[in-house]
């Protein structure tokens, strides 16, 4: 119990402590901090709508939480959670626009699946260069999330381009879209929180409760302690990314099913990169990720009412960086007494 | 330049170094409580203590590395406050560390003067610098080669330069910290006759050690230090070797264990004319060839670095083998994955076991099943049976009295002998019909050594077959059966311990074969 409560008051000081720095950024370009922040909180849970608006925001960074998280679990930095979420949704969209014929219930499972599949198959190649030549997959993952970029904008351009406008594809069937569970204006919260939040009990079994999770964690923890006790590195390192990837490839698809519809040129807009933030102010634990995920919504959303009072809504990208820049802090300061304690 | 300043204050005064009450605290430990440490000018004077005493600590304090937070230093009677080892070298103290610091392209002579170089004007004056070098080798007895590069020369010369270093700066009194850990029983008589040359010449020598053999050997006195504090003030000539190292564990241990005999049965593996590269994909193991039975201790000796890690490695499957043949119960497992070895009945306690044996960041129960968890009963279908494990694991604890007994505990926090228990534990509990045992007694202190031990013969009596790797000559001689010496990759010689001595063992640690000493007797 002690132990959650140690790690749950980190990111709530941190959050509490950027609000404070972020007041004075307010007080110096001549606003009222509180009233922006009343805003903030307005714009973001004020009213049915603003609640599932932030919702909607918040879905597919649980998502892309969980892949980053799940990957420095098993001691991969996989920094291309970006282009397996594009790649996702782009396999899916072209697949899933011919599923007309197919009933729900097959066409639903069916196009996560391909989402899954082309996001865990993407990381997957970062993932055996690692483990057949050492290439780290910091590098990889960016390489393959510049070929995504241009393999997506001449997808929508060229062979899937579809109507005028934003580049785009077809829409997929409205078999493949995924339920709607609630409906105001023309905000639409789809069943994609509900996968999300799945995905995180999924993560959480996995790494606690199987075999496979001991394995993963214990390659990442120790790769030559794990060699030593006969689990094999290479696989486990490919098995990693390829978790990872397909957390992101679903969170790709899940847009797609629930709130686009269809695959548009710049359908990630950086929430691949978010996954990272959240991932590291939810410390790799699923529910935390979940929390952070909820923050970053929340403060997105709600940014824009506070546009209105005059107040950039750049300011929630300062709160957002101090609050990452304090949990590494944290982490960082820990280390140091740990290694300390080591010595003596 | 060499100061020699402090030859004028050292004369008359009875103790060299006084360390008086020394306190020192690190977050979470008290490493040395008022501890209290007299050393008389012109002895050599032995710190004994199993790791983590408290004994670096305080040579740490003396040195200028650490402040005690309380508590005075005195050197020749007079009270010094060291800010760094700077300091401590202006007050004639030099420490040679267990890792040497030395530059390994630079040659002996510029290694001795770097830091304080003889100059010409501007230039350094490289022939002023090997004849300072020179005369101090010559007046000790510190044989070194002056022109070689350190990467050339082997490990007990580079110890002579790092003394000669010492001496250069003007040092009255010379810590040895544990200076025979990498030396070969010849090389530790020549550092031992060195010892003694420095004494005659009027150096005091501080000597850090946990071999009690050694130590009875080359002190005059000696102070023992158990859990931070002073446990003993001993006479060397009027001590013994039981009273020491009831003094560091603070109860009576049993040093030497008898083997009861045990016929030796059916092979159980064989190695054939094994060749393995190291990292620098150079030759480590050079056709090397042995046979392990059941029931049958073999032990290999050798300094480090000779290839026996590297044999361990390709015998445990964590290491590629480039040629010859391994055969593990009548089939050849050359490049087998250390899977399969430990699914044939092949347990391992490794040598560097925060490398390889343990995960820092798990707990003890998973720790305890590393290697098996995937195996009923740790796992029903995919997932781990926590209730199986959890029993498994209080269980290992109890048995190999592995503590603090709490099975949540963090493999990384538990002390180097209780991490080494939970390991031998989960090697054993897996019943194996082979165990490679590296090193097993590594930094551990004489309590933990004597339970080690005694496992390992019990799994001999169990009709075992155990290959024992050990730097610890001692260690190899109380529980092998038969002695292979390792050097430079290939075996030397085999004996038999009740059949041999130390110094037919040291001599081919250093290279000879066991013909060419047994043939030149003759």
């Amino acid at each position: 119990m002690r132990k959650v409560l140690e790690s749950i008051l980190v990111p709530v000081l941190a959050v509490l402590i950027a609000l404070l720095i972020s007041a004075f950024v307010i007080v110096a370009i001549g606003k009222n901090p509180l009233q922006a922040y009343a805003v903030l909180v307005r714009g973001a849970f004020g009213s049915k709508q603003a609640i599932i608006d932030t919702l909607i925001k918040t879905t597919p960074l649980i998502l892309t939480g969980l892949a980053v998280g799940f990957g420095f679990r098993a001691g991969v930095f996989n920094i291309g959670a970006e282009g397996q979420m594009a790649m996702g949704a782009l396999i899916a969209a072209s697949i899933a626009s011919n599923f007309g014929n197919i009933p729900p219930v097959v066409a639903i499972p069916l196009t996560l699946v391909i989402g899954m599949g082309a996001g865990a198959g993407w990381a997957a190649i970062a993932g055996f260069l690692k483990a057949k030549t050492g290439a780290h997959e910091v590098v990889t993952t960016i390489m393959l999330n510049w070929i995504t970029t241009f393999v997506a904008s001449f997808m929508v351009t060229g062979p899937l381009a579809t109507g005028s406008g934003t580049p785009k594809s077809p829409e997929i069937a409205a078999s493949a879209q995924l339920p709607i569970l609630m409906k105001v204006g023309a905000m639409e919260l789809s069943a994609g929180i509900i996968i999300s939040l799945l995905a995180a009990v999924f993560m959480y079994v996995f790494l606690n409760k199987t075999t496979v999770g001991y394995e993963v964690k214990a390659v990442g923890f120790n790769p030559y302690a794990a060699e030593y006790g006969g689990i094999s590195v290479s696989k486990n390192v490919v098995l990693a990314m390829a978790i990872s990837g397909a957390l992101a490839g679903l969170a790709g698809v899940t847009e797609l099913m629930g709130v686009h519809h269809r695959f548009l040129g710049e359908l990630s807009g950086g929430k691949g990169f978010d996954g990272i933030s959240i991932a590291l102010i939810g410390q790799n634990n699923p529910i935390g990720i979940i929390f952070a995920a909820l923050l970053i919504g929340a403060l997105r959303t709600g940014s824009n009412e506070m546009q209105f009072l005059g107040v950039s809504k750049y300011i929630v990208i300062i709160v957002q960086g101090i609050v990452i820049f304090l949990v590494a802090a944290d982490r960082i300061v820990r280390t140091i007494y740990l290694r300390k304690k080591v010595k003596s | 330049m060499a100061p020699e300043v402090n030859e004028i204050k050292t004369a008359h005064h009875l103790y060299a170094v006084e360390m008086i009450d020394i306190t020192k605290r690190f977050p979470g430990v008290l490493a040395n409580d008022r501890v209290t440490l007299r050393v008389k000018a012109g002895e050599i004077h032995a710190i004994v203590g199993e790791n983590g005493a408290g004994k670096s600590t305080l040579m740490n304090q003396l040195y200028g590395l650490y402040h005690p937070d309380s508590g005075e230093i005195r050197i020749f009677g007079e009270q010094k406050r060291f800010h760094g080892p700077r300091d401590a070298i202006r007050a004639g103290i030099g420490m040679v560390h267990q890792h040497f610091m030395l530059v390994d392209t630079l040659t002996v002579a510029e290694n001795v003067v770097l830091g304080s170089e003889p100059v010409k004007g501007l230039n350094f004056d490289l022939n002023r610098a090997r004849e300072e070098v020179r005369k101090l080798s010559e007046a000790y007895g510190l044989y070194v080669d002056i022109d070689a590069k350190i990467e050339d020369i082997p490990v007990g010369m580079q110890q002579r330069v790092e003394i000669i270093k010492t001496l250069y700066r003007g040092a009255n009194i010379i810590i040895l910290d544990e200076p025979t850990a990498v030396l070969t029983p010849q090389e530790v008589e020549e550092l031992f006759e060195i010892m003694r040359n420095l004494k005659k010449s009027g150096k005091t020598i501080l000597f850090i050690s946990h071999k009690l053999n050694e130590v009875m050997e080359i002190s005059d006195r000696i102070t023992v230090m158990r859990g931070g504090r002073v446990t003993a003030e001993l006479i060397t000539k009027e001590t013994n070797e039981r009273e020491i190292a009831r003094a560091m564990v603070g109860r009576d241990v049993v040093l030497k264990l008898d083997k009861p005999p045990h016929k030796a049965k059916d092979v159980v593996l064989e190695v054939r004319n094994l060749w393995v590269k190291d990292n620098r994909h150079l030759n480590a193991v050079r056709g090397v060839s042995f046979q392990v039975r059941a029931g049958e201790v073999v032990g290999i000796a050798g300094v480090a670095g000779n290839g026996q890690t590297e044999l361990v490695e390709a015998i445990t499957g964590l290491r590629k083998v480039e040629n010859g043949e391994i055969i593990f119960l009548g089939k050849n497992v050359a490049g087998a994955h250390p899977r399969q070895l430990r699914e044939m009945g092949m347990s391992h306690i490794a040598e560097d076991r925060l490398k390889y044996a343990l995960i820092k960041p798990f707990p003890a129960y998973y720790n305890a099943i590393l290697g098996r968890h995937y195996k009923t009963p740790f796992a029903s279908g995919a997932f781990l049976n926590h209730r199986e494990i959890k029993r498994f694991t209080a269980e290992l604890m109890e048995e190999f009295d592995v503590r603090p007994r709490i099975i949540e505990h963090l493999g990384g926090n538990f002390s180097g002998g209780n991490q080494q228990k939970l390991v031998v534990g989960r090697e054993i509990k897996a019943h194996p019909k082979f165990m490679v045992v590296a090193q097993p007694t590594r930094g551990l202190d004489v309590g933990a050594i004597e339970f080690i031990h005694r496992q390992i013969l019990r799994m001999r009596e169990q009709d075992v077959a155990i290959l024992l790797i050990s730097m610890e000559l001692e260690e190899i001689f109380s529980l092998s059966d038969r002695i292979l010496v390792m050097y430079e990759g290939q075996i030397m010689g085999e004996v038999r311990p009740e059949e041999t001595t130390v110094e037919e063992v040291g001599l081919m640690m250093a290279g000879k074969r066991l013909e060419e000493i047994r043939g030149g007797k003759k």
